[in-house]
């Protein structure tokens, strides 16, 4: 690596100019800006990592460069001239290609036709397989990648369905491949295959762009580190001059002394106990989800659950709530009792309730009533002989819709036509009215504003008052820290650290986060 | 007691700016009487109603000398659509989940048949066969039910299977026959007396005012309406269409409902075989194909949307009395079958376009 580095420091001091520099790139989703004047360079041959919180632009930034998002504020020079990007075939054309998070393979189809896919080669129109095929084993064989181009890619394994992706670039002739968290779901193995096809694209003099949330990765493959935050440049620097603590300060930046409402808690008896409770993923080549798990959470407390993407925290919720019985396994002690819980109901049955991190695709049915929402998981109670009462229905609704201060024309209208945060709400009070004693909160303030927010915060302490315990799965770490009691740190699936109320600080936590188990409580 | 609390939670909304806000706007005179009414018209209830008033127009038009005024041609007309009503009242729960179910108009047949065959040929009393051919369709709809639930095909592939299967069922049992009164035994043909229940079933009541497979279609409705408007499993077939995966997380037992709700559809193709069978004076194997095109473009037409998660019952008497009125106008004026099946083509597509829900 350090050769590299000194090659690249003699490549930037002899005044060679970048390959790609983005120049004040600014990008709103409606009225929200979530780029704000960013400036990146790509050198030829380099391994250039950006890195940054959840929702800090990278990804953003990176689709802009290949070409997903045509509406970009800014300049793209290539080489010194402008481009302008408003197709992924577009940036293809410019050598620009993006290895995605989730493959965009043709599984159905073979190696060869998905290396050939958009850019077959033809002649009068017809498809020249045959040449596919040659062509495809020559650049399979020359990225190392062990697979035979006649076979249909879902029958190979996803790690080698990752190279294929990557594969694609480089059929391309791709002088700058954007990878983005390419290791998220591989084990071990499978990275260093990918370790090792990332440094042979770079001995090729391609640049490669790699996101990742794991700082074993930056110090293993970095050249260059850019971070971004809340969708600004912090800074570029060469890998050699960015320590991990000061990289860790460039994420989480100072300013963090947000005002929230978290009162003294009064903690009492141990509400649930989790023994090494693990999530398969959906292929067993994959890494588990959630590896070994164990925790505890008393009545009245906010255990947060700290964790950049792909930590496993939501699949952890999901694991506990039933909600992937044939996947699952552990021992759950609720209130002192051990319990096996193996559907929501049997969940909701034990006093658990679990706020989806996303009300739109799992959490509500946007189709149907305020009311009907409200009563959809509690209706064992509702309707204990199967006919339901739709005057008690809307009187709890409409306790429930005052309780949560919600804004809402009528109890009649359709979830859908709500605004974000008082859909959250909803989403709330249909586990509220089935009276909790375990409350798992996955992203509660996601996408709502910052008054719906306030109110969420003094919720959850009401709640805690009332003896109820709550784990909160959250990515703002302002929000992690003001509002836990005690924090748990996840990283691929297991915890990296336990940290106290005091002990916990966003370096601490965001490098248990990154994978350093050795990293949190500093006090102890 | 529930509307006092309806209106607190209005009251912080004056203060808001959302959205719905604007549709709380109060118009007066003229302006507010169109205003209401295009409210009206963006409501599925507002458009299906308007449908059927736009269909009764025509027939008001095209009266056919008067034929049209007669109380007769509405006593007809319901009579006629009662058996595609039953099958449109089962269809109406299954489409709500997100499903569909092709396969009633040969589980009719099934029920047809084995109805005429237990009742002519071997002397069941009516009762037994009753419940017997009622028991036939609720099994097969179940066999569709657990194909969807647990087995996780298609709504479309599993009630296709079905459809084939159910129509060489009813070809099996019958030996591909018609099953009348003419009954062979050895060399002879001997013509039964048509068992009684038949007539019954076939006849009108309140001075001829109501025929009975009226009155069985009104009894199947008010079932289908009782469960689905006030009964905890409507509320689940509802969530399931909405979205299924937040229904599961909610705790709703999305398997046994969906099931239950593909049983029901084929109890309700028994009791239109049973009808069916009455109407036609024996048991036809090859009665009711393409039936379920005609229950489903009921449900449709009503509103029911079939992505699922939004319909009712009521909607789908709506779209029931729009086909029945329909038919029944092109008949009495004589339109051949050629350009009834054209003119019904044309304002199913004409009826579902105004149907769909505008995208903000």
């Amino acid at each position: 690596m350090s050769e590299c580095l000194s090659w690249h420091a003699s490549c930037i001091l002899s005044g060679m100019p970048p390959l790609v520099s983005m120049k004040g790139i600014t990008k709103h989703f409606g009225p929200v800006r979530v780029l704000d004047h960013v400036d990146f360079e790509i050198y030829p041959g380099e391994v250039h990592i950006l890195a940054g919180e959840n929702g800090a632009g990278k990804s953003t930034l990176m689709k802009i460069l290949a070409g997903a998002y045509a509406d970009y504020q800014g300049r793209i020079e290539m080489a010194g001239r402008e481009i302008r990007l408003s197709s992924p075939l577009d940036a293809n054309r410019h050598g620009i290609a993006a290895i995605h998070q989730e493959l965009s393979l043709i599984p159905s189809m073979t190696v060869a036709d998905n290396l050939f896919l958009g850019h077959p080669m033809t002649s009068q129109g017809f498809v020249r397989a045959r040449a596919h095929r040659r062509s495809a084993e020559d650049v399979l064989q020359r990225t190392g990648i062990n697979a035979d181009v006649s076979s249909l890619v879902e029958d190979l394994p996803i790690s080698v369905q990752q190279l294929i992706e990557i594969a694609k670039a480089i059929r391309l002739e791709a002088r700058v491949l954007i990878m983005d968290e390419p290791s998220s779901a591989l084990n071990a193995h499978d990275v260093e295959t990918l370790f090792a096809l990332v440094r042979q694209l770079k001995a090729e003099n391609r640049s490669i762009i790699y996101i990742t949330h794991r700082l074993e990765e930056i110090h293993r493959l970095a050249d260059r580190i850019t971070v971004l935050r809340d969708g600004r440049l912090v800074g570029t620097s060469e890998a050699a001059e960015l320590p991990e603590k000061k990289l860790i300060q460039w994420m989480v930046g100072r300013e963090i002394e947000e005002q929230f409402p978290r009162h003294t808690p009064q903690i009492s008896t141990e509400a649930l106990r989790v023994e090494n409770l693990s999530v398969r993923a959906a292929s067993r080549a994959l890494r588990p989800l959630v590896n070994r798990v164990s925790l505890h959470a008393s009545r009245g407390e906010i255990l947060g659950i700290g964790g950049l993407q792909g930590s496993g925290a939501s699949e952890l919720f999901l694991g506990l709530f039933g909600a992937l019985p044939k996947r699952t396994e552990g021992r759950m002690t609720v209130d002192g009792k051990q319990v096996r819980i193996r559907s929501p109901r049997e969940a909701i049955a034990n006093g658990i309730a679990l706020l989806t991190n996303d009300r739109k695709a799992t959490g509500l049915i946007a189709s149907m009533s305020v009311t009907a929402n409200m009563c959809a998981a509690n209706m064992r109670n509702l309707a204990p002989h199967g006919w339901r009462h739709p005057r008690q229905e809307s009187r709890i609704t409409a306790e429930m819709g005052q309780a949560l201060q919600l804004r809402a024309a009528s109890v009649d209208m359709e979830v859908g036509d709500l605004s974000g945060g008082n859909q959250q709400k909803v989403a709330i009070g249909k586990w509220l009215t089935t009276n909790p004693r375990i409350m798992l909160l996955d992203e509660p303030t996601r996408g709502i504003d910052v008054g719906a927010k306030h109110e969420i915060y003094q919720l959850m302490n009401e709640w805690t008052a009332h003896g109820i315990s709550i784990l909160l799965v959250t990515s703002e770490m302002p929000e992690l820290l003001a509002m836990s009691d005690r924090i748990i740190v996840m990283h691929r699936g297991t915890i990296t650290a336990e940290l106290s109320r005091k002990e916990a600080t966003a370096e601490n936590v965001l490098e248990a986060a990154m994978g350093r188990t050795n990293g949190g409580g500093n006090g102890r | 007691m529930g509307a006092g609390m309806v209106g607190e939670i209005r009251e912080p909304l004056r203060r808001d700016t959302d959205a719905e806000s604007r549709t709380q706007v109060k118009a007066s005179g003229m302006a507010g009487v169109l205003q209401t009414v295009g409210r009206a018209l963006t409501s599925s209830a507002g458009r299906a109603c308007l449908e059927l008033l736009i269909v009764l127009l025509l027939g008001v038009i095209f009266n056919a000398d008067g034929a049209f005024f007669k109380e007769g041609t509405h006593r007809d007309t319901l009579r006629q659509a009662s058996v595609y009503g039953i099958l449109a009242c089962g269809m109406t729960l299954v489409i709500i989940t997100g499903g569909i179910d092709l396969s009633v108009g040969s589980v009719l047949a099934v029920s047809s048949v084995s109805f005429a065959l237990l009742t002519m040929h071997m002397d069941w009393p009516w009762w037994l066969a009753i419940i017997a051919c009622l028991g036939l369709g609720a099994v097969l709809g179940s066999a569709s039910g657990a194909l969807v639930s647990n087995a996780k095909l298609q709504p479309f592939i599993a009630t296709l299977a079905l459809m084939t299967f159910a129509r060489g069922f009813a070809k099996y049992i019958t030996g591909g026959q018609k099953i009348s009164t003419y009954v062979t035994q050895g060399d002879k043909v001997i013509i039964k007396e048509l068992p009684a229940i038949f007539k019954v079933i076939d006849s009108r009541i309140l001075g001829g005012d109501v025929a009975i497979v009226s009155v069985i279609f009104i009894v199947c409705f008010l079932i289908a309406w009782v469960f689905l408007a006030r009964h905890k499993w409507g509320r689940e077939l509802y969530s399931i269409g909405g979205n299924e995966e937040a229904a599961r997380l909610s705790g709703v037992p999305v398997r046994m409902a969906k099931f239950l709700a593909y049983t029901f559809s084929g109890l309700m193709c028994g009791v239109a075989g049973i009808c069916q069978a009455a109407q036609e004076t024996q048991g036809d194997p090859e009665t009711g194909s393409g039936y379920e095109l005609t229950a489903i473009a009921m449900v449709v037409i009503g509103g029911t949307s079939l992505a699922g998660g939004r319909g009712s019952m009521g909607l789908t008497l709506l779209g029931i009395l729009t086909i029945g009125y329909l038919q029944k106008i092109l008949s009495i004026n004589a339109v051949p079958e050629a350009g009834r099946l054209m003119i019904t083509g044309i304002i199913i597509v004409l009826a579902v376009l105004t149907q769909k829900r505008r995208t903000k």
